[in-house]
């Protein structure tokens, strides 16, 4: 019998990202390369300029949203398992965004997942995280502290709800980021029962678009434009990028409540130094408690960590017996929620 | 405990004033007796649970968790309570408890029984809970409430004037029954407190134009000192020391509170006096707010009561005679009590309002803000109604300061950076000397975000570093000596009185310039 091969021949990391010698590939690649399998949307992590780029189609769809049709030279839409050089390369939903998978890389000896960003709660705005066995689990570990064990998201939209009945005459101004986090709160806001209008930023509007033609119901949706008058807002919901709130167009609504739809929200610190009045904890990343769980149910002979709190993920590793290492990699997003 | 976590969560996030009155009063009108009770407690400071150290936290917390996993964990969260709240591994059943039922059981279990107790409550509550339960128990809640506030709501909730409820405060203990009881139409309580405070007469602000329409002879005028407003009492032997809001800070200033002894109640100036001479504001500063004060402290900065009233005297309430005879009164109780500790506030010399504002334009010491103008025939009536007291307050300082960075404001002013740190010149450099949020109008304002925008050098979170090009006419009220600023001296109440668009930023304001304004001098 054949030895089985050493994981880091499989993939290991370099400047780029995390590379496969045997397919010349990257997965998420942080710079522009030749070839290049994409776990989903989000700018960290889906860069334009690669020449191919493996993706879901949902993910490829969102890439040439964002980046225009030439964000690179050759497309591949991979419906569950594609073939790149001999090895099998699946991929299976991560339930962060729209279209997001963990990728799996297997030469028929050894098998790594590499996860992406990930998220096991319900999600009305994408598909539900599945299990990807593998032998070394690649993981992110931005929430990777044991405080981090977020509440379900319904009771924080009602949390939400509850402000905008108590204070009619203010608009409520939330913050969320463009892919995925928005779309989650709007779906989240009509699952509670909100059948208003919801305005929303600019910036969302063709994302939110591209939601609604995946079959995804965000009820009526409104630019938050100035011409509707300051009094329009009062009583209303509003949703932007973050970004937008150091813009002037946060400007234009009346005495707006400032909330942030984040798993950062959980400390107090965290979101009093973002100026926001009213949190909602509502993270489209695993928690701690999520993240411990799925290591438990993959055993996986190795993990290892990709960006976030790796130091608390490896000593938890450590002390319940599983090989464990930081992958350093440099270029991802930390804090992005 | 849940309505209380959210109360609590409310308030902390919430910045301004009266949004935070708003979520009092709205507490204080569904939450049943006796939870609201305890909850006004807790944020008033009025329940003593001193057993819950943070080494007792600290020992629970490692028996559940990893040291390693807690310490970066602290590290992130960087407060105590709330890493343990969301770090608790909830092994039972969910049990919410009672303000009440937390209150008597934290107060009634012996020490050595106490991490048991917290163990299993910890374990029974969700991370909000348990927040809310660890601040309980520690004390410190830091939501931004002061016990003025909490009762400015309740005066609200009763429709009754603060003062009242200020009068009644000390004689009143948690779940505070019969005061909510009055306050939904009851009967009101008779005072039970030994020494209560009784509600301070305050000044309005007033100048030269106001004072013109009345005529000098009505009036006789005072120094205003910088200190803080109190009032000294001994009914039958206890002795008590009030701040005008009715907090008692007796615990604090034990070598005035030695010198309260006569019968009666006296309205002063609690100032810091070496000998004859009174010194800045600042000092005063490093004796308020403790509970103790040690030896050293008391020995080099002694307090002293500078008295302007007599409320009370010999079981006879002066407070609706008028000022002239208060005032009479006053100083031959001064002169009987013959301690350094307590002397007279004297009448200004005056027969024009005219030689007034002469007066006020040199006053004779550092320590002195201004003039305070009051009726002879006026009673002492409690509050800030205009017509009796007046207060003329020196010029404020101004300098010329450069803006240095921005931060963006809440509420009506969201999207709109609108606070700023602002520096002057110190060997070619800017340091920065203090922070400012008002005194600009809204289209100043548009023009100051609209600066910020355009100037941003650098981007620190929410702080923007700005071109050091802005230059700023700042407005103070004074100016201290402070180890905690970079700069060393801090400002007080300093607002934008002027844009300075006309002055290139090299020609600000110096430190060495600034310095000049300090209250101790050279």
């Amino acid at each position: 019998m054949s030895a089985a091969t050493a994981p880091q021949e499989l993939l290991h990391p370099r400047p780029e990202g995390l590379y496969c010698p045997i397919g010349d590939f990257y997965i998420d690649p942080v710079v522009p390369v030749a070839k290049a399998l994409i776990t989903h949307g989000h700018a960290d992590h889906a860069r334009s300029g690669h020449g191919t780029v493996w993706a879901s189609a949902q993910t490829l769809d969102i890439m040439a949203i964002r980046y225009g049709e030439a964000f690179c030279e050759t497309r591949v839409a991979v419906d569950h398992t594609t073939e790149i050089a001999g090895l099998k390369l699946q991929f299976t939903p991560a339930g962060h965004v729209l279209g997001s998978c963990q990728i799996t890389v297997d030469d028929g000896s050894t098998s790594i997942t590499v996860s992406g960003d990930y998220a096991r709660v319900d999600n009305p705005a994408c598909a539900p995280f599945e299990l990807a066995p593998c032998d070394v689990f690649v993981t992110e570990a931005t929430f990777a502290l044991p405080v981090f064990n977020h509440p379900t998201p319904l009771p924080e939209i009602e949390k939400l709800l509850r402000s905008v009945a108590a204070q009619p005459d203010r608009c409520h101004l939330v913050g969320a980021y463009a892919l995925g986090k928005a779309q989650r709160v709007i779906a989240l806001l009509r699952q509670a029962g909100w059948s208003a209008p919801i305005y929303i930023h600019g910036a969302l509007q063709k994302l939110c678009d591209y939601h609604i033609e995946q079959g995804i119901d965000l009820g009526e949706l409104r630019p938050a434009t100035v011409k509707q008058g300051k009094d329009a807002f009062k009583g209303q919901i509003i949703l932007g990028p973050p970004s937008a709130f150091a813009a002037t167009w946060a400007q234009r609504f009346p005495d707006p409540i400032i909330c942030f739809a984040s798993g950062w929200m959980q400390v107090r610190a965290r979101a009093r130094q973002r100026g926001v009045e009213l949190p909602l904890i509502i993270s489209d990343h695993v928690d701690w408690s999520d993240l411990t769980r799925t290591i438990n149910d993959l055993k996986p002979k190795e993990v290892w960590v990709t960006h976030g709190r790796e130091d608390a993920l490896v000593r938890w590793c450590e002390l319940n017996q599983i090989t464990a290492k930081p992958l350093r990699l440099i270029g991802y997003e930390e804090e992005a929620d | 405990m849940q309505p209380f976590a959210e109360l609590l969560e409310k308030l902390a996030f919430t910045p301004a004033r009266n949004a935070k009155q708003a979520h009092l009063l709205h507490a204080f009108l569904s939450l049943p007796d006796p939870e609201r009770g305890f909850a006004l407690a807790a944020l008033t400071g009025e329940l003593s649970l001193r057993n819950v150290t943070p080494s007792l936290l600290r020992g629970l917390v490692a028996e559940e968790t990893d040291p390693e996993l807690f310490r970066l964990s602290y590290d992130f969260v960087g407060d105590l309570a709330e890493t343990v709240a969301l770090i608790w591994p909830h092994t039972e059943a969910l049990q919410d408890i009672s303000l009440e039922t937390a209150v008597s059981e934290l107060s009634g279990t012996a020490k050595a029984q106490l991490p048991a107790l917290i163990r299993h409550r910890l374990s029974t509550m969700t991370a909000t809970q348990r927040y809310a339960y660890l601040k309980l128990a520690t004390g410190g809640l830091r939501v931004g409430v002061s016990a003025r506030l909490a009762r400015t709501a309740l005066a609200q909730f009763g429709a009754v004037d603060v003062n009242e409820i200020e009068e009644l405060w000390h004689g009143l203990s948690p779940p505070y029954l019969p005061l909510f009881d009055w306050l939904e139409g009851g009967e009101k309580p008779v005072s039970l407190a030994a020494a209560p405070f009784r509600p301070v007469m305050l000044s309005t602000a007033t100048d030269l134009d106001d004072l013109s329409t009345m005529d000098p002879a009505d009036f006789e005028a005072e120094w205003k000192w910088d200190g803080i407003r109190i009032q000294a009492t001994n009914d039958a032997g206890v002795r008590k020391l009030y701040t005008r809001t009715g907090e008692d800070i007796s615990a604090a200033f034990p070598d005035v509170i030695d010198c309260v002894n006569f019968n009666g109640t006296l309205d002063g100036e609690l100032l810091i006096k070496r000998g004859a001479d009174v010194a800045p504001f600042g000092d005063l500063q490093k004796r308020l707010g403790r509970k103790k004060v040690g030896k050293a402290m008391l020995e080099s900065h002694p307090a002293a009561l500078r008295a302007y009233d007599l409320l009370v005297w010999n079981e006879l309430d002066l407070r609706q005679q008028p000022f002239d005879q208060r005032r009479a009164a006053l100083r031959e109780c001064v002169a009987a009590l013959d301690t350094p500790r307590i002397d007279l506030s004297e009448t200004l010399p005056f027969s024009t309002w005219q030689d007034l504002a002469d007066l006020r334009a040199t006053p004779p010491d550092r320590v002195i803000e201004g003039v305070m103008i009051k009726r002879r025939n006026s009673v002492y009536s409690p509050g800030r109604k205009r017509g009796n007291w007046f207060k003329w307050k020196r010029d404020p300082m101004l300098v010329d300061a450069v803006m240095l960075y921005a931060q963006r404001g809440h509420g009506k002013r969201s999207g709109f950076y609108s606070d700023f740190t602002f520096g002057v010149w110190h060997d070619d450099q800017l340091v920065p000397v203090g922070k400012a949020y008002f005194g600009f109008s809204d289209a100043e304002l548009k023009q100051l975000d609209k600066f910020v925008r355009t100037n941003t050098i650098n981007r620190f979170g929410p702080v923007r570093a700005v071109k050091p090009e802005m230059v700023l006419e700042i407005a103070f009220e004074g100016l201290n000596e402070s180890s905690r600023h970079k700069s060393g001296i801090a400002m007080r109440f300093p607002r934008i009185s002027r844009i300075r668009t006309d002055k290139p930023a090299k020609e600000a304001g110096t430190l060495s310039e600034l310095k000049t304004f300090l209250a101790s001098g050279d």
